[in-house]
């Protein structure tokens, strides 16, 4: 029996809404760009959401989880508010960082969310290192990678993943394969049959599994969370998926996709798979389904309103945090 | 006082602040059971066991990269390079991470951690295992940079880089492992920041780093016979820059001879030049000089090393050079 066969009613539920929640604030965004309302150029999720919100679930609030360009619902289950997300999308004071930083980059360890990486697969060996802490401190505690397909071609994966096994570390590395690396799909970048198998070079397991069914995603994480906890170290989780929209709102699908493409993979967007499995189970009804959407329009627009309403950085604040403050540990013993 | 090696009071600092804190770890390659190519770790592995002394897999990237994610995780990593020639592998890891995470935080998510290498030319090694690359990492902002000449600096340095808060690049001369002197016994820190004023002189001063700053003792020594006195100050970390120790020896000499084993173009000799004439040009008396390597890899052989690195030769032509007619 999967792990998701476990979950409750209550567990299904909230997953249901994270997802909803995930896709209303990536649509959101992205019409606000078309519409030269908001700083950040959205790197979209849509289509991707059941790889973060089903790995993320059920993780502890000490698991770390570091981000790829497109998990924005492992923010949302991480527990970073709507505000302060939407807030960042807008490069205001109440946002990540204070507005020093992109909302797609955004880390607060005390949630469990490392500083991603503009560098994209940079971040793979950085997200070991938080093994290694976890390892060496004898604590417990998990790391969750996320990276994509196009990521999984720079040398930090192969770095990062043979450093993992060979001090095995309480990581899994979670690759969404959604097909494109910017512009380029798959195909033209990969000459191998499958991410999944190159676990094997580095004495670990690799698991390919369907990325838009948010139980197949949860069930395989959580296997392999079990493994890093009782220290048999990392899991390569290869997610296939497919992004709806383009890299970027500047590269939209219509611009570098067969369109006959999108349209064949629109039945399988994962949102309306859990729904469907949902509806089909009895755990959520139409009404319920409806209250769910109104719900998360409302937690959208405070949202917008909040980033809206909130100031910008003040000028001052561009050079704070270049450095951290000292601590007392320097000031002791100093030879004078 | 008793005296130490270079490498023997790096080692030194290793240990204390290994035995201080248990949150200090170290990670390099061959670092452990073979206790580092340069014999810099040697013996640490058999006091502090596997799971503070760490031999990784050659992956520049990795061992930095996974220094940074240890270090936002609350340890204090101490990386070791080897070569710092290698900077060029892990310079992503360097520059986009150990550097920006604190700021791209907004300070929640700081970065202590110490990559120590060895750089500059030594006994042959080629281009690839020479070279000093300080230059390249002065022009990023949120690294510090540690240049100790001294094995009493190289020690209370390091243990003060093992303590700060953020990340910092150590580069140890490779040709100054051997080199003895005095150590205190008792525990002591070194300030990051703060240059030192190894001679006193009042005709010209001249600024250096690692090794050059033994050479510039000698010229001065030689320039001393020749009714010249000149001020060295070793600069010990180039980021921070201790302006005020520079500015306030130009302005008692008003004249400035900057010495490094970069390359002259580029090199961050430029920007203290740029500083003191920004700051204190009214002050001086010559052109300001520059000694440092010419524009070329660094060589192999012996005869080429010799005609590359500056030498104490080059330094007082470069000083002779400052004590023309003073400007009208």
């Amino acid at each position: 029996m999967g792990d998701s066969e476990r979950l409750t009613d209550k567990d299904l539920l909230q997953m249901y809404r994270w997802l909803v929640l995930v896709r209303a604030f990536e649509d959101r965004v992205c019409d606000l760009w078309a519409k030269a309302k908001i700083m950040e150029l959205p790197h979209g999720s849509q289509g991707q959401e059941a790889i973060a919100v089903g790995a993320c679930y059920s993780l502890r609030r000490e698991d770390q989880v570091m981000p790829s360009l497109r998990t924005r619902g492992a923010f949302f289950v991480k527990g970073i508010p709507t505000r302060v997300q939407m807030a960042g999308m807008y490069a205001k004071a109440t946002g990540p960082a204070g507005g020093k930083a992109t909302a797609h980059h955004m880390g607060d360890t005390a949630r469990g969310v490392l500083v991603g990486s503009g560098i994209v697969g940079a971040s793979i060996t950085v997200a070991a290192g938080a093994a290694l802490a976890f390892k060496l401190q004898r604590k417990d505690h998990v790391v969750v990678a996320f990276f994509g397909d196009g990521a999984a071609q720079r040398g930090d994966f192969h770095e990062g993943l043979n450093f993992a096994g060979v001090f095995k570390l309480p990581v899994i590395f979670v690759l969404e394969n959604n097909g494109y690396a910017e512009m380029t799909p798959v195909a033209k970048h990969f000459a191998g049959a499958d991410f999944a198998c190159r676990a094997q070079g580095y004495g670990f397991p690799g698991v390919r599994m369907d990325g838009n069914d948010v139980f197949a995603v949860y069930d395989a994480v959580q296997t392999a969370v079990r493994r890093a906890r009782a220290g048999e170290g990392p899991s390569l989780l290869e997610c296939v998926t497919y992004r709806m929209r383009g890299h970027s709102e500047n590269n939209p699908v219509t611009t570098c996709r067969d369109m006959g493409e999108v349209e064949a993979w629109r039945p399988k967007d994962p949102i309306l798979r859990m729904r469907a499995a949902l509806l089909k189970g009895g755990t959520l009804t139409e009404a319920l389904a409806a209250r769910v959407d109104a719900e998360v329009a409302a937690e959208i627009e405070d949202a917008l309103a909040y980033a809206q309403e909130s100031p910008s950085p003040e000028v001052s604040e561009l050079t704070k945090d270049v450095y951290a403050p000292e601590s007392r540990d320097l000031v002791v013993g100093r030879r004078s | 006082m008793r005296e130490l090696t270079y490498r023997e009071a790096i080692r030194e600092a290793l240990r204390e602040e290994l035995r201080r804190d248990p949150g200090v770890f170290l990670l390099g390659e061959d670092i452990a059971v073979y206790g580092g190519l340069f014999k810099v770790t040697d013996g640490l592995l058999a006091e502090f066991g596997p799971d503070r002394v760490l031999d990784t897999p050659l992956s520049e990237s990795a061992i930095v990269g996974a220094a940074v994610g240890a270090a936002v995780m609350g340890l204090r990593p101490v990386a070791e390079l080897m070569f710092a020639d290698f900077t060029t592998v892990a310079m992503d890891a360097l520059v986009n991470h150990a550097a920006k995470m604190n700021y791209m935080s907004g300070g929640e998510s700081p970065v202590p951690m110490v990559v120590r290498m060895a750089y500059g030319a030594g006994p042959r090694w080629g281009s690839h295992h020479t070279q000093s690359v300080e230059s390249w990492l002065t022009n990023v902002p949120g690294l510090t940079i540690v240049m100790p000449t001294t094995p009493s600096d190289a020690k209370g340095l390091l243990k003060a880089s093992i303590r700060t808060s953020n990340p910092v690049i150590f580069l140890e001369h490779k040709l100054l492992y051997g080199k003895k002197g005095e150590v205190p016994e008792d525990e002591y820190l070194v300030p990051i920041g703060k240059a030192d004023v190894k001679r006193a002189g009042d005709a010209v001063t001249i600024v250096a780093t690692g090794l050059m700053v033994d050479r510039a003792l000698g010229a001065a020594r030689t320039l001393a016979t020749e009714g010249i006195a000149a001020e060295v100050i070793d600069l010990r970390s180039i980021q921070p820059l201790d302006e005020d120790t520079i500015l306030g020896s130009v302005e008692k000499t008003g004249r400035l001879v900057i010495v490094h084993e970069t390359p002259v173009r580029g090199g961050f000799g430029g920007e203290i030049a740029a500083v003191v004439a920004g700051k204190a040009l009214g002050y001086l008396d010559a052109p300001i000089q520059r000694v440092g390597a010419p524009w070329t890899p660094v060589p192999f052989g012996q005869i080429l090393v010799d005609a590359y690195v500056p030498k104490e030769a080059d330094i007082i032509q470069a000083v002779h050079a400052t004590q023309g007619a003073p400007a009208a």
